[in-house]
């Protein structure tokens, strides 16, 4: 970590002047710092100022004008995921939060920081070896290197990264609003322009000016989803591990048990949250079937490449995809993280070691 | 004389504990320690005027370091020096110099030594600074150039280049010379299997990462707080390297925060550290980041075939297992892979080999059941594959090929309860209810599978000395450099020493963890308690003659002319057998003698006139359950049972948890974790804990040990053999072969991560 | 042949060193002024200023939870956050658990149960144990056990106490109800 002034903000706007005063170096805002922090101790992020704008507010959540819910930047994620309205109107977005990071984290991370969390690339992340989204320009070590972990979708010749937000899938899947503040006044980004695909310019994760502060995410009405939500996640652990594949689904089923409405993003494949409207409009209309979640599926990868190492994860991808429409179909809230648990976690638990050792006589 | 080092704040059990028997779970005296955070590790002993170290790592893998510009790091407030090759302290030149007791055959890593560069993470400076964020933050202004040569760490694309290794190590066997005929034997079987088995290389990576603090006297004596599973071993690294005399240096390990055989071996931090102090003149501390966890020892990548052939009823015909694994162009770290199969079923034809390649790497080093974990693993799912082949029972199959001997040794087992631990744990498990063929069992969307497998370990047991001393107020302070890395050996060894003496629990404290200490063997190979316990009992038999001969001698003595076996030391009294109204207390007698210590001490060498007559080991069966989701390729462990053979258990209650314990690592060998190489780089490149994956909590379910019994006084005079490594022995192949009964797909290389389990597509 | 390459990250930017700041803590209900600078984590406070050793750092990354504590209230790693983002603020460490010299139920427990080995992890086991009891009824779903063992994974614990950690939380979960509340 290199050394950097500190300064604690009480308002938007003494955050917004603090990061217009002048001085040499970047500045950031920290808010959770749960990955802001990680990234200066590996010397990847070098801050010259941070401002912290944990006092600032911004933590409501809220219901909006136009029906929908509106999450202050900085409510942390642990507190969005058990707010009684999102369990109720968007369990999607509680399923997405309680599979990611660890309760801890939970506790720390902010619903904007994570969304500019950065990618787990195992070369953005060690100084000691090239990497294009660190370094512009130094070359992508990952294109010809350890790839298991990365894009099958939208990737670049420059970088084949991918964004390791759990909530955001969910985010993208729900068509959420990014609400940020700058001096300049506020501006509304819709998700899926939120993020950006590498390009040729993969040092830039999103579409946020340097000038800008992420104030709320706003969630439209899609009350007709509750029911029929499913954030599925496939990971090498049973918990506090990033995704190899995941998929937020969610199904608005008419009174005959027709799709009157369906949203699919996946996560773990694409430098960004990958939603797939061409998927979800070739769902609409239909019977929800297995036949039309394979036909979604295979829409959804249309045009996916691997890298060597990251073969497997079209497939997963797609198998993923109608699983998870399939659960979400039954109703079947997530396969992992606090909501997957009656799901997934089936088996009685019989005691320790202690009570079942057979204590036979020692000689 | 040794007495209590009040530096070290030994634990003890908390009053009221009382006696104890051996055998007994009594809970872990230094618990109290460890729960309030009073226990302290390596890094937390303070020191006046401390500097703190942070390590500069290499990022090429072989070649020369042209400069080191160290000016931008010198400049930033606080930092007090950069240590480099150029201007580090005096060391030995002599390769001689570094090797450390467990060193293997070659010459050893010499830190800051020269410009070459070995391998990618060798250390190349140290920055010292006042505080550790100024040296953090000037350990990455350090600029490094270098001239790169070309390197290569890939062993699959080298195992032609295997060799032969030197087998100076110690514990290390080479495999035996060939038993019978093996290939013609398998050329003439009815029933075969050939396959070819890889593990990925693994880190320890215990929780607490390696830290020195040496601290320097004002006499100019060095103490060190350092993490590893020898005080003497680092002690005497320490003085040869730096030629300073045994008196000079002592070192100390009184809590450790795991190892798994990651501190049998220096790490280059204590060299680093001890460079600081003596260049500075000032007490330093070194502690590793988790990244640099993966800069030094791991478990080799392995290559093994395994070809097995039997008659059509299931006998063994010929065992033929060879592997390749990896090592560094320094030293030839050896271990033993492949032995296991030629001790563990009857079989006339038996053939085992075992070779290196030598890679641009830091040097392997032992790590939880070293070699085993990888060798037993190939074999028991080789005979899984056999079973499969024969439509056999795979426990059937193992008790069709059961024997009371070691094959390859030609000796008997000094002690054999495998066959208890088949039939108990399988009892346990429910084994019979296994419908023999693959994907007959599901849940919802996964497939179930029962799967098992025979583990088996050596019964070490090396040297040590322990010394013993009664205190006029009746405590009993017992003393062995030995090392408690989380095994339980404070809690062991107490009350082993309480049960001998028959004081109550609170009265012993037994202190470990500092190279002043009676000398002790490390703490690995699961032989501390069979070498420094036995060492602790016979110390404590030895403070009981010399009771009895002073009690004998007091006037009206009723314990004249007895002998040990005639009296009986109980309830801190020594009294005559069958009479507990003849007796007096320890203290009385001591009081009545006007001793204010009494000091008995025993010395530890191992039998070997006895040993050689016997093969031994110890043995286990595991039993698993798991539920494999084929499409999403993701598997859990959703029960186990472990079945262990270890001789006698000193303590049920820590005993149990070692082995559980090795039931999750062997749970995490086989599902989760490995280290991946980019070998464009020569690097290790998942170096931290969110992308080098051991189980959470929510991997694990539930695990039981059960013990059966066994009572080897060839193994050590205590009847105990080990606990330490067993309990991985075998899971792993277990998993997989339940992997296998749940999908009808084998996978022969692990972990197996969800890419390999899935459905094929 | 070899080639010359130079490792080196891109020139720093100003400043050299951190600045200062005034920082009021409580820390296990003792009241510290402290004199910290910006790039000081909470973990590094505790440890190496305050001598408070209990609190682990086991990776420095947030991967692991050695590092837990409660920070008002509410469990969190104290390895990425800086001290400076806490003034005004109440920790308790795994040093303030036990009441003088009477263990905390979880700390008895953990002894009883043998939920540790090396007891490296264990504070961290400790502090996120007594913070999740707290959160234990807001996310209602799924067993008791199961909800344990996926409240409690944000711990790692190499020696592999997991099964003895979870009774021994369990336990704890059991006799809090008994008593009708929260620990």
């Amino acid at each position: 970590m290199r050394a950097f002034t500190f300064a604690s903000a009480r308002t938007v706007e003494d955050a917004l002047d603090a990061l217009a005063d002048g001085g040499p170096g970047p500045k950031r805002f920290i808010a959770g710092g749960t990955n802001l922090i990680d990234l200066m101790k590996e010397d990847v992020a070098r801050p010259a100022a941070l401002v912290d704008i944990n006092r600032v507010g911004l933590d409501e959540i809220r219901p909006t004008e136009a029906g929908g819910l509106l999450l202050g930047a900085l409510a942390r994620n642990a507190a969005t995921a058990r707010h009684p309205e999102v369990r109720r109107r968007y369990p999607l977005v509680s399923a997405a939060i309680l599979a990611g990071a660890s309760p801890q984290i939970r506790n720390m991370a902010t619903n904007g920081g994570n969304l500019l969390q950065r990618t787990r690339c195992h070369y953005f992340y060690d100084v000691g070896t090239p990497c294009n989204k660190r370094e512009p320009g130094e070359g992508c070590s990952a294109i010809e290197g350890l790839a298991r972990q990365h894009a099958i979708l939208g990737a670049s010749e420059h970088c084949i990264a991918t964004h390791p937000s759990d909530l955001c899938v969910a985010l993208a899947a729900l068509g959420a609003v990014v609400h940020v503040r700058s001096a300049a006044g506020q501006r509304l980004i819709p998700f899926e322009q939120f993020h950006r695909l590498p390009g040729d310019e993969p040092q830039r994760d999103t579409t946020l000016g340097e000038d800008e502060l992420i104030t709320a995410i706003e969630l439209p009405p899609s009350d007709g989803y509750a029911a029929h939500s499913t954030y599925l996640k496939v990971r090498e652990r049973a918990s506090y591990a990033f995704a190899l594949v995941s998929v937020a689904a969610a199904l608005d089923l008419d009174e005959d048990g027709a799709v009157r409405g369906a949203r699919l993003a996946l996560g773990g494949v694409a430098h960004k949250p990958w939603r797939v409207p061409e998927a979800e409009e070739a769902l609409v209309g239909a019977r929800p079937t297995p036949a039309a979640f394979e036909a979604a599926a295979e829409t959804a990868l249309a045009g996916a490449q691997s890298r060597g190492d990251n073969a497997f994860k079209i497939p997963l991808a797609h198998r993923a995809v109608v699983r998870a429409l399939g659960m979400a179909l039954d109703g079947v809230p997530a396969n992992t993280g606090l909501l997957g648990l009656p799901f997934f976690a089936g088996e009685p638990f019989e005691g320790t070691p202690l009570d079942r050792m057979d204590t036979e006589e020692q000689p | 004389m040794t007495d209590l080092i009040a530096d070290l704040e030994t634990p003890t059990a908390p009053a009221g504990t009382g006696t104890v028997r051996l055998g007994q779970p009594v809970s872990r005296v230094d618990g109290v320690a460890k729960v309030t955070g009073r226990a302290r590790y390596a890094a937390e002993h303070p020191a006046a005027d401390l500097v703190h170290g942070v390590v500069v790592n290499s990022t090429i893998a072989k070649g020369r370091i042209i400069s080191l510009d160290t000016r931008k790091a010198r400049e930033v407030p606080g930092v007090l020096a950069v240590l480099t090759h150029e201007n580090r302290p005096r060391t030995r030149s002599l390769g001689l110099a570094f090797k450390d007791l467990t060193a293997p055959a070659g010459s050893p890593f010499k830190p800051l030594h020269d410009d070459r560069i070995r391998y990618s993470g060798q250390p190349v400076a140290l920055v010292l600074a006042e505080t550790f964020e100024a040296a953090r933050a000037a350990s990455r202004l350090v600029r490094v150039r270098y001239d790169e040569r070309p390197h290569d760490t890939n062993l699959m694309a080298n195992l032609r280049k295997a060799h032969r290794p030197r087998p100076l190590k110690f514990g290390y066997k080479p495999p035996p010379s060939e038993k019978g005929d093996a290939r013609a034997a398998y050329g003439a079987a009815e029933v075969k299997i050939d396959a070819v088995y890889t593990a990925g290389v693994e880190h320890h990576n215990p929780m607490e990462m390696f830290a020195s603090t040496v601290i320097l006297g004002e006499d100019g004596h060095l103490t060190i707080y350092d993490k590893n599973q020898s005080s003497i071993n680092c002690r005497s690294y320490v003085s040869r390297v730096f030629g300073l005399k045994k008196s000079q240096v002592t070192v100390r390990n009184p809590y450790v925060g795991g190892a798994f055989g990651s501190g049998l071996r220096p790490q280059y931090q204590l060299p680093l550290a001890v460079m600081g102090t003596l260049h500075l003149g000032r007490s330093v501390r070194v502690v590793m980041t988790r990244q640099q966890m993966f800069t030094f020892g791991h478990r080799p990548e392995t290559w093994q075939r395994v070809r097995l052939a039997a008659d059509r009823d299931g006998t063994l015909r010929s065992i033929e297992h060879v592997a390749i694994a990896e090592t560094s162009r320094m030293e030839d770290y050896t271990e033993v892979v492949v032995n296991w199969s030629g001790k563990l079923y009857a079989c006339d034809n038996i053939r085992l080999g075992y070779r290196l390649v030598d890679l641009d790497q830091y040097t392997p080093i032992d790590m939880r059941a070293p070699g085993a974990a990888h060798g037993v693993h190939a074999l028991e799912v080789a005979m899984d594959e056999l079973a499969v082949e024969l439509d056999m029972d795979p426990l059937e199959l193992r008790l069709r090929n059961y024997t009371e001997s070691s094959p390859t040794e030609g000796l008997p087992y000094s002690s054999k309860e495998l066959r208890a631990c088949y039939t108990r744990g399988a009892e346990r498990f429910g084994w019979a209810d296994r419908p023999p063929h693959p994907r007959s069992m599901r849940d919802g969307h996964e497939l179930v599978g029962w799967g098992m497998a025979t583990g088996i370990w050596d019964a070490a047991q090396f040297y040590g000395r322990a010394t013993a001393v009664l205190h006029a107020d009746g405590r009993l302070v017992v003393s062995s450099a030995a090392s408690d890395i989380g095994t339980g050996t404070y809690t062991v060894m107490t009350q082993i020493a309480a049960a001998t003496m028959g004081l109550p629990l609170e009265d012993v404290v037994f202190q470990l963890g500092d190279s002043n200490l009676p000398l002790a063997s490390v703490e690995g190979g699961s032989s501390h308690v069979a070498t420094i316990g036995s060492a602790v009992e016979g110390a404590c038999v030895e403070l009981r003659q010399k009771l009895l001969r002073i009690a004998g001698r007091l006037p009206g003595s009723p314990f004249e002319h007895l002998t040990l076996d005639q009296v009986e030391f109980t309830d801190g009294s020594l009294r005559v057998a069958g009479s507990p109204e003849r007796s007096m207390r320890l203290v009385d007698l001591l009081a009545a003698a006007d001793e204010q210590r009494l000091e008995a001490s025993h010395t530890l060498v191992s039998n070997m006139f006895r040993k050689r007559k016997w093969a031994l080991g110890t043995h286990s069966a595991v039993f698993c359950e798991v539920k494999v989701d084929e499409d999403l390729g993701t598997a859990r462990v959703t029960r186990v049972v472990s079945a262990i053979a270890a001789g006698r258990i000193m303590n049920l209650k820590t005993a149990t948890s070692q082995i559980s314990g090795g039931v999750v690592w062997g749970i995490s060998q086989a599902l989760h974790e490995e280290t991946h190489s980019d070998h464009r780089l020569g690097r290790f490149m998942n170096h931290n804990l969110s992308e080098y994956h051991v189980p959470v909590n929510a991997d694990i379910s539930n695990i039981e040990v059960l013990f059966v019994a066994e009572d080897d006084r060839v193994a050590s005079r205590l009847g105990a053999k080990g606990v330490g490594e067993i309990g991985i022995v075998g899971v792993s192949a277990a998993v997989c072969n339940a992997v296998h009964h749940a999908t009808g797909r084998r996978v022969r290389s692990t972990p197996m991560t969800p890419d390999k389990i899935m459905r094929p597509w | 042949m070899g080639s010359e390459i130079e490792s080196m990250a891109p020139e720093a930017a100003p400043p050299v060193t951190a600045d200062r700041h005034h920082v009021e803590l409580v820390v296990n209900e003792v009241p510290h002024r402290l004199e910290v600078e910006s790039w000081v984590t909470l973990l590094d406070l505790l440890r190496d200023r305050l001598d408070l050793i209990g609190t682990k750092k086991g990776c420095d990354h947030g991967q692991c939870g050695a590092c837990t504590v409660l920070l008002d209230g509410v469990r969190v790693n104290s390895c990425l956050t800086l001290a400076v983002m806490h003034d005004g603020a109440e920790v308790v460490t795994v040093e303030g658990l036990a009441e003088g010299e009477r263990l905390h139920p979880l700390q008895q427990a953990f002894i009883d149960r043998d939920a540790f080995q090396c007891g490296y992890c264990t504070p961290g086991q400790l502090c996120s144990a007594a913070g999740m009891l707290d959160e234990f009824d807001a996310v209602p779903e799924g067993s008791d056990v199961a909800r344990v063992r996926e409240l409690m994974s944000g711990n790692v614990c190499r020696c592999g106490a997991y099964p003895q950690i979870t009774q021994a939380v369990l336990d704890v979960l059991a006799a809090t109800r008994g008593r009708g509340g929260a620990a």
